[in-house]
């Protein structure tokens, strides 16, 4: 349960900034994990009335903010045609709509968590995270930073031609997963992401040439992870499942794109 | 904390703790039918409506429904019998704990989604759990009530 002292709505990124350097103050998303965490705060903050609850796109991006529901940002019309449903099937299988209803895109990447489906989504994209003082940074060098106390504003993904896909495999539909892939392919380059190995998404970059034998990079690429036994399964469980969850995802791509 | 806030269109106002949370705030108001059946945003039971959407009153926080709507189940008696009667037609329930947060999601479902498929209908309920049973009964249920409320056969 979540327990505070005083539950602040900030009126403006300032305010909401000078109050999360404090040690016993934090930001609040949709409260999904937060309240998990067996603490009294003093000062809970909350960002919700910053008009960060938008998706706004143009030619070359979209600006996702902070705010915006796990649920509005799986059936936002722009993403699901950019992304060929991949960000849709990566958050799809995440608790129940309620949930998804409640819980945010700022919470979700901040947190930064091993089993993200989020995170291993987005780290394949042509995607940055929004700092409040830190500015614009990679997703990928944003899911190493340590945790601070900067506010994430939101994301921003640049509409990169790629071609895109997301698979996760779970012991039981709705529970976290127990590997997560996505893939994305561009002009010449291949990036694909494992996460929930149990940590938390990494990627690996190479050339498309290497495409011309997908069991090959599938087995190679898995290989190159680092994997961990938790109670949902074993390392050589989760190495094994990576392996068919790269070939899969690369023909879900061969699917929807065509050769 | 000053709260201003509809619940089932009636206006209510209060002065609460920050960390209230909605659920206990809802059941204080008299809405028994808001339950809470896990501790981690899993269970789904304790669903209500909040300016129309279905979310989790045990994880949203109170404050954000400062001057907005609230619907329980309690604002939805006549659509909860007839729906209730689909699930005892089926025998779908048991000891019946699930029902709640079970009829709230399906009748935002059925407001939301034009034409479901079974598949949509799986994907959309997936949040609410029953531990007495294996989901079979409720899934007929709500193809019938779909079927009843369309006046069109199910096809999906
Ligand atoms: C039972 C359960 C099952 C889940 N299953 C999955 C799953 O299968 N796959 C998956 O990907 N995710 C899963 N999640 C995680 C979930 O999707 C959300 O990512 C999580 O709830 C955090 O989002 P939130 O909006 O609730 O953030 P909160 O819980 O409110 O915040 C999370 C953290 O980020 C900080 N924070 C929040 N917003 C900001 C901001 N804008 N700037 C700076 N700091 C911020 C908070 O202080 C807190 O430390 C699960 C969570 C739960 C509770
Ligand atoms: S009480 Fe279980 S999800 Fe809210
Ligand atoms: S009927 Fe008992 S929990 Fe669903």
């Amino acid at each position: 349960m979540l327990r505070c002292n005083n539950y602040v709505f900030a009126k403006s990124l300032e305010e909401a900034y000078e109050l999360n350097q404090k040690r016993n103050n934090a930001v609040v998303g949709g409260n999904g994990w937060l309240r998990l965490r067996k603490r009294q705060w003093d000062t809970v903050i909350d960002i919700s009335e910053l008009g960060l609850d938008n998706i706004e796109e143009n030619d070359d991006v979209f600006k996702i903010g902070a705010m915006v529901t796990l649920s509005d940002l799986e059936h936002d019309p722009g993403i699901e045609k950019y992304t060929k449903g991949a960000v849709r099937e990566s958050l799809m299988h995440i608790v129940g709509t309620q949930f998804r209803n409640t819980v945010t895109v700022g919470g979700s990447i901040f947190g930064r968590f091993g089993f993200s489906d989020v995170l291993s989504m987005f780290i394949v994209l042509d995607s940055y995270a929004e700092l409040y003082k830190s500015g614009i940074v990679p997703m990928h060098e944003f899911a190493k930073m340590p945790y601070d106390n900067d506010i994430l504003t939101g994301i921003v993904v640049k509409k990169t031609p790629l071609k895109i896909a997301y698979s996760s495999f779970r012991n039981q539909s709705t529970d976290f997963p127990v590997v997560t892939c996505a893939i994305a392919i561009g002009s010449d380059k291949i990036t694909t992401a494992i996460g929930a190995r149990p940590s938390k998404a990494d990627i690996r970059t190479a050339h498309i040439d290497e495409l011309k034998d997908k069991e090959g990079y599938a087995a190679k690429i898995a290989k190159s992870f680092d994997y961990a036994s938790n109670l949902r399964a074993s390392g050589e469980y989760r190495e094994h499942i990576a392996e068919v969850l790269i070939k899969r995802t690369l023909e879900k791509i061969e699917v929807s794109y065509g050769n | 904390m000053e709260i201003k806030l509809w619940i089932n269109d009636k206006l209510i106002t209060d002065n609460v703790e920050p960390d209230m949370p909605m659920l206990e705030f809802l059941r204080d108001k008299g809405c028994y039918s808001v339950k809470r059946g896990c501790e981690t945003s899993n269970c789904g039971l304790c669903t209500v409506w909040l300016e129309g959407k279905p979310i989790l009153s045990c994880t949203m926080p109170l404050m954000r429904a400062n001057g907005k709507h609230i619907t329980t189940l309690e604002g939805l008696q006549n659509e909860a019998m007839e729906f209730g009667a689909f699930l005892a037609d089926e025998g779908a329930d048991q000891c019946g704990f699930c029902n709640p947060g079970f009829i709230m999601n399906v009748l935002a479902m059925e407001r939301e989604l034009e034409s479901p498929t079974e598949e949509d209908i799986k994907e959309y309920l997936t949040g609410n759990l029953c531990r007495c049973t294996g989901y079979m009964g409720q899934l007929r249920a709500v193809k019938k009530y779909i079927e009843h409320k369309r006046g069109v056969k199910f096809d999906g």
